[in-house]
C-alpha cells in the first residue's frame, strides 16, 4: 500500500512538497513512484533557475517510461539532490526520504494553501484508480 | 481484452496489468523490472507466453508451403529440431519472424507472435491452395510457459520425465512436465539458456504454481513483459513492429543469416536478391547512448542537422547497466564506431555504433 505522510502537501500531478520557514523540498509521491516502476534517472534543473508553479522542471526515467517533474509552487532552486545522479533507484525505496529532487526558496508560500493534504491526496488516487 | 488461462493468478500475484496488443497481460511483478532482469540473467525466472500464436501444417507438402512461406531452408530440419525463420510477403518483408517445429516430414507446428496470429493464419490459409497441406489455428489449444536463465533446466529437470540435457539448443521433444503432457522446447528470447512448455491451457494455474514452488530455493521469480523486452533487447533479438515489419526486409534487419536464396523460390526471393545485388541502403545497428539519458523507442537519429534514422527500441539495459538501442541508419553511417546524436524530447543525447549483440551468455 502506498504511503502519504501526513507532515506533506500533494499535488494532482502526483508531487509532494515540505515546506519548512521559506524552502520547500519537492518529490514524486509514493504512488507515483510505483506506477512508474525501476526509476534509472532523473533530469534535474541547475541550482539559480527560477520556476512558476505548476510547470515542469525537469523528468524522470524509469526502465519501461518517462515522466515529466512539475512545480508544486513558485520559486528558485537552491539546492538538488546530487545523490540522485548515481543512486536514482532512491526515488523507488525512500520516495519521501532521499528521493527527494530539488530544494524551491518560495516566492510565495501562500501557493501552498491551494495543494492537497495527505487525505485528499489519497482521496485524488483513489479516484484516479477507479477510472 | 484477450486474456491468457493466467490472467487472474498474474492479478493475484500483484502483477501491473497492461493492454499488450489487445492482450491483457502482466508488464511486471512486486519484484519490479531490474529484479526480474536479473534474476534471468543469473538465475531464472518464468514468463507467461501463452498469448503466443500456435499454427500447425500437416500434410504431404507441408515442408513444400512451409518452404514457399519462409525465407530460411526448413529443408535443412530434422525431427524435433526447431528453426528461426521469416515469414514473408513478396517484397521481401516480414509478415512475422517466427518459429518453426518439425514434428516429421509431414508435420511442422509455428509459434507466431500473438499480434500476428490471427493474420498469419489468413496469411498462411491465402497460400496454402495448390499445396496438398492443412493449415490449422491452434492459438487456443495451448498455454507456454518460458522458464528462462542459467538454472532454468536445475528447476525443470524434477518436474518432468525427459532427460532435457540431452535437448540441445533450438531441439524439441514432447514428454510429461508434471504429469501434464507437453512440448518442451529449449528456446526462449532472453539471450539466456531456458525452457518453453506448450501444454493444454486447463492445467496452467497448477502449472504455474508447481514451478514457482520449484524454482524458489533457485531463485526464480515471475517475470512480465518489461523484463521480457529488456532482455530481448540486451541480445539483440528482433521484435515485429519495431525492428521487422512489412517495410524491412530481412537483409536490412541484420537478419541475413535467416535468408537461404539457394534453397529455391520462395515468397519474396526475388526482392531479396535483386537487393543483395544492389545493395543495401539502411542497416539494423545497435548504439550505445554516451550522454547521460535513454534513447527511447521511435526517436528520431541525426548526423549534424539531417535526420538520417529512427530508434526502433531503446531502453536501459540492466545487466550492462548501460543505454542501448537499435536504429536503422542510411548504410553510410553503420561502421562500428560511428558517432551519431539522439533527439531526446529536445535534447540531442550522443550516441554511438557499437558491435552486437550488447550481451552473449558464455555458452558451456
Amino acid at each position: 500500500m502506498a504511503s502519504y505522510p501526513d507532515n506533506l502537501h500533494y499535488t494532482k500531478d502526483h508531487e509532494w512538497i515540505r515546506v519548512e520557514g521559506d524552502t520547500g523540498t519537492i518529490g514524486i509521491t509514493d504512488f507515483a513512484q510505483e506506477q512508474l516502476g525501476d526509476v534509472v534517472h532523473v533530469q534535474l534543473p541547475r541550482t539559480g533557475e527560477k520556476f512558476e508553479a505548476h510547470v515542469t522542471f525537469g523528468e524522470i526515467e524509469s526502465v519501461k517510461t518517462f515522466s515529466e517533474l512539475f512545480t508544486p509552487a513558485s520559486g528558485e532552486v537552491v539546492e538538488i539532490n546530487e545523490a540522485l545522479g548515481d543512486t536514482p533507484e532512491l526515488v523507488n525505496s525512500d520516495p519521501y526520504g532521499g528521493g527527494w529532487m530539488v530544494k524551491l526558496k518560495l516566492s510565495d508560500t501562500g501557493e501552498i494553501d491551494s495543494l492537497l493534504n495527505a487525505s485528499e491526496y489519497e482521496d485524488f488516487v483513489e479516484s484516479q484508480k477507479e477510472d | 481484452m484477450k486474456k491468457t488461462a493466467l490472467n487472474e493468478v498474474h492479478r493475484k500475484q500483484g502483477g501491473k496489468m497492461v493492454d499488450f496488443g489487445g492482450w491483457d497481460m502482466p508488464v511486471q511483478y512486486p519484484a519490479g523490472t531490474i529484479a526480474e532482469h536479473l534474476a534471468v540473467r543469473t538465475a531464472v525466472g518464468m514468463f507467461d507466453v501463452s498469448h503466443m500464436g500456435e499454427i500447425e501444417i500437416k500434410g504431404p507438402q507441408a515442408l513444400a508451403l512451409v518452404q514457399h512461406l519462409t525465407s530460411n531452408d526448413a529443408s535443412k530440419l530434422a525431427d524435433n529440431q526447431i528453426q528461426y525463420t521469416g515469414l514473408m510477403t513478396p517484397n521481401g518483408c516480414f509478415v512475422d519472424d517466427i518459429l518453426v517445429h518439425r514434428f516429421g516430414p509431414d508435420h511442422y507446428f509455428l509459434c507466431v507472435n500473438a499480434s500476428n496470429s490471427d493474420k498469419d493464419f489468413d496469411w498462411i490459409q491465402s497460400h496454402a491452395a495448390g499445396f496438398d497441406a492443412e493449415v490449422t489455428n491452434l492459438s487456443a489449444n495451448y498455454s507456454q510457459l518460458a522458464i528462462q536463465g542459467p538454472r532454468a533446466l536445475e528447476v525443470m529437470q524434477p518436474l518432468t520425465d525427459v532427460d532435457l540435457s540431452a535437448i540441445t539448443y533450438y531441439w524439441f521433444t514432447t514428454g510429461h512436465v508434471d504429469g501434464v503432457p507437453a512440448i518442451i522446447a529449449r528456446t526462449g528470447y532472453t539471450g539466456e539458456d531456458g525452457i518453453e512448455i506448450y501444454f493444454d491451457p486447463s492445467e496452467s494455474e497448477r502449472m504455474w504454481n508447481k514451478i514457482i514452488e520449484a524454482g524458489q530455493p533457485h531463485g526464480l521469480i515471475a517475470c512480465g513483459l518489461a523484463a521480457r523486452n529488456t532482455l530481448r533487447l540486451e541480445a539483440k533479438m528482433a521484435l515485429y513492429g519495431h525492428e521487422i515489419d512489412d517495410t524491412t526486409t530481412a537483409f536490412e534487419a541484420d537478419l541475413a543469416w535467416i535468408c537461404k536464396l539457394g534453397k529455391g523460390k520462395f515468397l519474396g526471393c526475388d526482392r531479396l536478391v535483386e537487393q543483395k545485388e544492389q545493395g543495401l541502403t539502411r542497416k539494423l545497428i545497435g548504439f550505445e547512448v554516451t550522454d547521460k539519458g535513454i534513447a527511447r523507442d521511435g526517436y528520431p537519429a541525426f548526423i549534424g542537422d539531417r535526420e538520417v534514422g529512427r530508434v526502433t527500441s531503446g531502453s536501459p539495459a540492466p545487466f550492462l547497466k548501460k543505454n542501448i538501442g537499435l536504429a536503422y541508419l542510411p548504410i553510410e553511417h553503420t561502421a562500428i564506431g560511428t558517432k551519431f546524436e539522439i533527439d531526446v524530447r529536445g535534447r540531442r543525447l550522443a550516441a554511438e555504433v557499437v558491435p552486437t549483440p550488447f550481451y552473449k551468455r558464455s555458452r558451456q
